[in-house]
């Protein structure tokens, strides 16, 4: 068991290795193959990371399973799980059979795109489980790279557009988090971001200098931490993305295949809450201190906003991910507001959002595979055809809006509690979008699958066969499920979120104490 | 004294008479019909003498301390002689098949890799001097190899007036620095100099790295770049972006930091000057580029920047940065340019990027590779040994206390990294058109997997690069 992470990690690497050395031609039963093997890797992955699941100790705050291997430059590589990253492994080992199964119907270089999916798969894997600074930048970026190939390969009409933006945006946050790693690294000489050896120092307990400082005439509160709070947040905002550097991710979602949809909703997004809470939070507290106020107020901007924004979009995938948006809004408060409810229903948000998203963006899919077309004009009256669909649709987008029984529910009124207790007006505002977003999704649902069946196309639409039943399955039994039994979740984060906000809390604490002290 | 004396440079000795027996031999024989075991025989020559030097250990001094062999110098001169030799191993074919493989080429290239050793070796404004001369005489002359060609001639007319003109800024340099100090011996510099340095002798000082930027084709000392790269045959392309660079920069490391070592700021800020300006200039400029040659010379000048970067940071580790930098940046090359000269359509080779429209879809493997080449050049986007480069000189930077150059640095990268995902755009999702001849041969194809496969291998541990580079960078900084 000494290197079960890095095996998760890697299991669907060696799947893609397999696929690109022995997979030849591209004929029917060459792509069937492909499919197989690539759903075969990632079930597997799935199987594994139970084991990390059920070995795992939740009482436990600290990381386990830790590896740890001699690398470059006093660089280790060094992976661990904790109660925050192990909820993130098993979202996204979960989700990838579902994905691959999604795209079943693909016949456009078929190969290819499982290798991707499955190189993602191992990107993402290793961005949870680092727990050194640079490997966890590698694994980031590498991740852009597939993402990259599957927009701009598999997409829609602008996907050379949408994919450039993608790339360049994410990427240009992540390059001012790498100057601040690299003088984290170079403030502390360590890059062990916990679960450190002898004698090293882990970036999580670290305190960095927070004595203001004056920079071109600009009075920084928070000092150096303050500055690397910054240049974390540059590149977790975008990757979140929080409004207002989220204009790349309609783009991206509208011109992505389906299952690059999904995949970039249900997993990618959750990179940026994890980095908020992994970095930002509990390694610069005093600049958390400084401009939290700050993200709690683009975050209420954000869920109002693109709550309206969403309203009057034409294109379904548009509105859903607008709707992420505001989504994610809920998550970036939560996590600011820095208390237990706060922090916990950020995780659970963002791992409900993972189920809600990847099913709407695959209710999405099934009409598009069917009518090749995503505007909600060309559609209505779905339910007299189409009564399976209609009624896991209605679950979904009742879900969506938080209706209290599913797993939506929950995350925004933690999120909602949590934010109230620190600031009373961001968190009315906020509720303001539970509303909204109730008015675009129901609206959405009323002008694609209610009303009369009048459009000559959609009269010989079929309902949902049998394979697609099976993947939306298990996504309606979680959303259930952690709808009404949220301890599921709160019971396995709740340990390492009480030690993340302790810690936090003692640090603040303890540097206004000691200004308090120099002032006297 | 004498003898002690020749036993340093024995490995100069035997590449330059290995260079005239072979001139001698060309002649004699079968003129350019022995050019392509004459390519063969150098390459393996080359090699064998790299091998050699890699295995010499401590310092001597020769000449009364005007050439040094240290272990700075030695893995410079195993860089240059091993990517010497690959590149003219791989551009064989290429020349043959184009009529222009001369028997000259080898002989040429043997030479100016003579110069070069002697320019990471120099202890000397007069060493150095003479290396660089050797250098940049052969380099001009095989530039201009295609003579029927009016852009190649051109090319090496270009190089040479521009490159006798820093020539002559070096001198201009070189000989304030000598009368200000009464030495040329870089050891007697820094002694003469100290940590306060007259205004003549700064002027020197900026001669001399004017000269040098120049060499390493750093902004605003640019300019021949492009076209030389555009116009010489694409084999001299391949040399001219790989060794020359690396002995450039170990020159201006060593003058730098044995000559003015005790002036570290005053030449700190010029560095980072023509840093910054290199890294935006040549991410900025490439983006228009359609020719692939043109492009890699920008991309040449924006990493000249980053290396840089390692220099101006002054520090032993700065140096340490710059070398593992420039190991990296020569490697990828090498397999860039070994997918530039395989690249062709009816036989005449192609330089325009647009041919590779869909490549992946006729070349899948080949294709893979080159992904894996150009996000490695675009830096601190992939998992791969480009990536460490820049983190290293990155650190160096910040841990200089040079945060904003670390910062410009980043923000160069982003735009850099446009134009190589350009070409990942065409080669995955462009439009169909008319693939690509298959062309090539072996050789090249195993150059270009090889140094794809170094860089996501090379990952796990540099291959042991690590520790020699540091040692190479104490040997220098003291």
């Amino acid at each position: 068991m000494g290197s079960i992470l890095s095996l998760t990690t890697f299991i669907p690497m060696v799947g893609a290795v397999i696929l690109g050395l022995f997979l030849r031609g591209d004929d029917n039963p060459a792509q069937s193959n492909a499919k197989w093997v690539a759903l075969a890797t990632t079930v597997f992955t799935f199987i594994v990371s139970l084991f990390i699941l059920f070995r795992f100790d939740p009482a436990n705050p600290d990381f386990q399973f830790v590896e740890e291997q001699t690398w470059l430059l006093g660089l280790k590589y060094r992976m661990g799980v904790d109660g925050i990253s192990i909820l993130f492994v098993m979202l996204t080992t979960f989700l990838m059979p579902l994905v691959i199964a999604s795209c079943w119907d693909v016949t456009h270089r078929v190969k290819e795109y499982m290798i991707a999916f499955l190189v993602l798969e191992t990107m993402i894997l290793g961005v949870f489980l680092a727990l050194d600074l640079v490997l966890f930048y590698l694994f980031l970026e590498a991740g852009l790279i597939p993402m990259f190939l599957i927009i701009g390969i598999w997409g829609g009409k602008d996907r050379i557009y949408a994919s450039f933006k993608f790339f360049l945006y994410t990427f240009f946050g992540s390059v001012l988090m790498l100057i601040a790693m690299v003088a984290m690294y170079v403030q502390t000489g360590s890059a062990c971001i916990g679960g450190c050896g002898e004698g090293q120092v882990a970036l999580l307990t670290y305190n960095f200098p927070a004595e203001p400082i004056t920079l071109l005439g600009i009075h920084i509160a928070g000092g150096m931490q303050t500055l690397m709070w910054l240049a974390f947040f540059a590149s977790f905002a975008v990757k979140m993305p929080m409004w207002p550097f989220h204009t790349w991710l309609p783009d991206a979602h509208v011109q992505a295949p389906t299952a690059g949809s999904v995949v970039l909703a249900a997993v990618l997004l959750k990179l940026g809450g994890y980095g908020f809470l992994r970095f930002n939070l509990p390694m610069f507290p005093v600049g958390s201190e400084v401009m939290g106020p700050m993200v709690l107020w683009l975050s209420a901007i954000a869920i109002v906003y693109t709550s309206l924004v969403a309203l009057v979009q034409q294109d379904m995938k548009k509105v859903i991910a607008y709707s992420s948006v505001a989504h994610m809004g809920y998550v970036t408060m939560g996590i600011f507001a820095v208390n237990q409810q706060g922090i916990d229903g950020a995780l659970f948000q963002m791992v409900s959002h993972g189920f809600i998203s990847g099913a709407l963006f695959l209710c999405v899919g099934v009409i598009y595979d069917r009518m090749h077309t995503r505007e909600i004009d060309a559609y209505g009256g779905l339910v007299n055809r189409m009564p399976a669909y209609a009624l896991i649709f209605m679950l979904f987008t009742m879900a969506n809006v938080g209706l209290p029984g599913t797993s939506g529910f929950v995350g925004e009124f933690l999120t909602l509690m949590g934010v109230f207790q620190v600031n009373t007006w961001v968190a009315a505002v906020a509720t303001s979008g539970v509303i909204l977003s109730a008015a675009y999704a129901l609206w959405l649902y009323r002008r694609v699958v209610m009303g009369e069946l009048i459009k000559e196309g959609l009269k010989s639409i079929t309902d949902m066969n049998r394979r697609e039943r099976v993947i939306f399955a298990p996504l309606v039994v979680m959303t259930l499920l952690l709808g009404v039994y949220p301890s599921l979740v709160t019971d396995l984060i709740g340990p390492s979120v009480t030690a993340l906000v302790g810690h936090v809390e003692t640090a603040q604490a303890g540097y206004a104490a000691s200004v308090s002290f120099a002032e006297n | 004294m004498i003898a002690q004396d020749l036993q340093v440079i024995l490995p100069e000795i035997a590449l330059a008479v290995y260079a005239i027996v072979a001139l001698l031999a060309g002649v004699y024989t079968g003129k350019d019909k022995s050019a392509a075991m004459i390519v063969w025989i150098t390459a393996a020559v080359m090699a064998v003498i790299g091998l050699w030097i890699a295995t010499g250990s401590g310092t001597n001094a020769a000449f009364g301390g005007s050439f040094v062999d240290d272990s700075f110098a030695r893995f410079c001169k195993v860089i240059i002689l091993f990517s010497g030799a690959v590149v003219l191993v791989m551009t064989q074919d290429y020349m043959a098949r184009r009529g222009i493989l001369r028997f000259e080429y080898p002989v040429l290239v043997a030479l100016a890799t003579v110069g070069m050793m002697f320019m990471v070796s120099a202890e000397d404004l007069l060493v150095l001097y003479m290396g660089l001369e050797l250098q940049s005489l052969s380099l001009y002359v095989v530039t201009s190899l295609r003579r029927d060609s009016v852009k190649s001639t051109e090319a090496g007319l270009k190089y040479f007036i521009l490159g006798a003109l820093s020539s002559g800024m070096l001198l201009y340099g070189a000989s304030l620095t000598y009368g200000y100090t009464g030495t040329i011996l870089f050891s007697g510099i820094i002694e003469a100099a100290g940590d306060d340095v007259s205004i003549g002798l700064l002027f020197g000082l900026v001669f001399l790295i004017a000269g040098f930027a120049f060499k390493v084709s750093a902004a605003p000392f640019h300019m021949w770049t492009p076209d030389v790269y555009e116009g010489a045959p694409t084999p001299v392309t391949a040399f001219l972006s790989t060794a020359p660079k690396m002995a450039a920069l170990a020159l201006m490391a060593r003058v730098l930091h044995e000559g003015f070592g005790g002036v570290i700021s005053d030449w700190q800020q010029i560095l980072a000057f023509l840093s910054v300006l290199s890294m935006f200039v040549g991410a900025i400029a490439a983006i228009g580029q359609t020719n692939i040659k043109r492009l890699m010379a920008y991309s040449s000048i924006s990493h000249m920047g980053f290396a840089l970067m390692g220099l101006a940071a002054g520090t032993t580790f700065g140096v340490e940065a710059m070398l593992i930098y420039m190991v990296i940046y020569i490697t990828m090359n090498v397999g860039m340019f070994a997918f530039i000269l395989s690249m062709e359509k009816d036989g005449v080779p192609v330089t325009d990027i647009g041919a590779l429209h869909m490549y992946s879809k006729h070349e899948p493997l080949r294709a893979l590779a080159l992904l894996v080449l150009l996000f490695s050049l675009a830096g601190v986007a992939a998992p791969m040994l480009g990536f460490f480069g820049k983190f290293y000189v990155l650190r160096a930077a910040v841990e200089a206390g040079m945060t904003w150059l670390a910062v410009a640095g980043v923000i160069a990268a982003v735009i850099g990294a446009f134009y190589y995902i350009r070409i990942v755009y065409y080669m995955y999702f462009g439009q169909d058109r008319e693939p690509l001849d298959a062309g090539g041969g072996p050789i090249l194809w195993v150059v270009l997997m090889g140094s794809a496969l170094i860089m996501i291998v090379g990952v796990i541990n540099m291959f042991g690069m690590e520790p020699v580079a540091a040692a190479a960078a104490a040997a220098l900084v003291n």
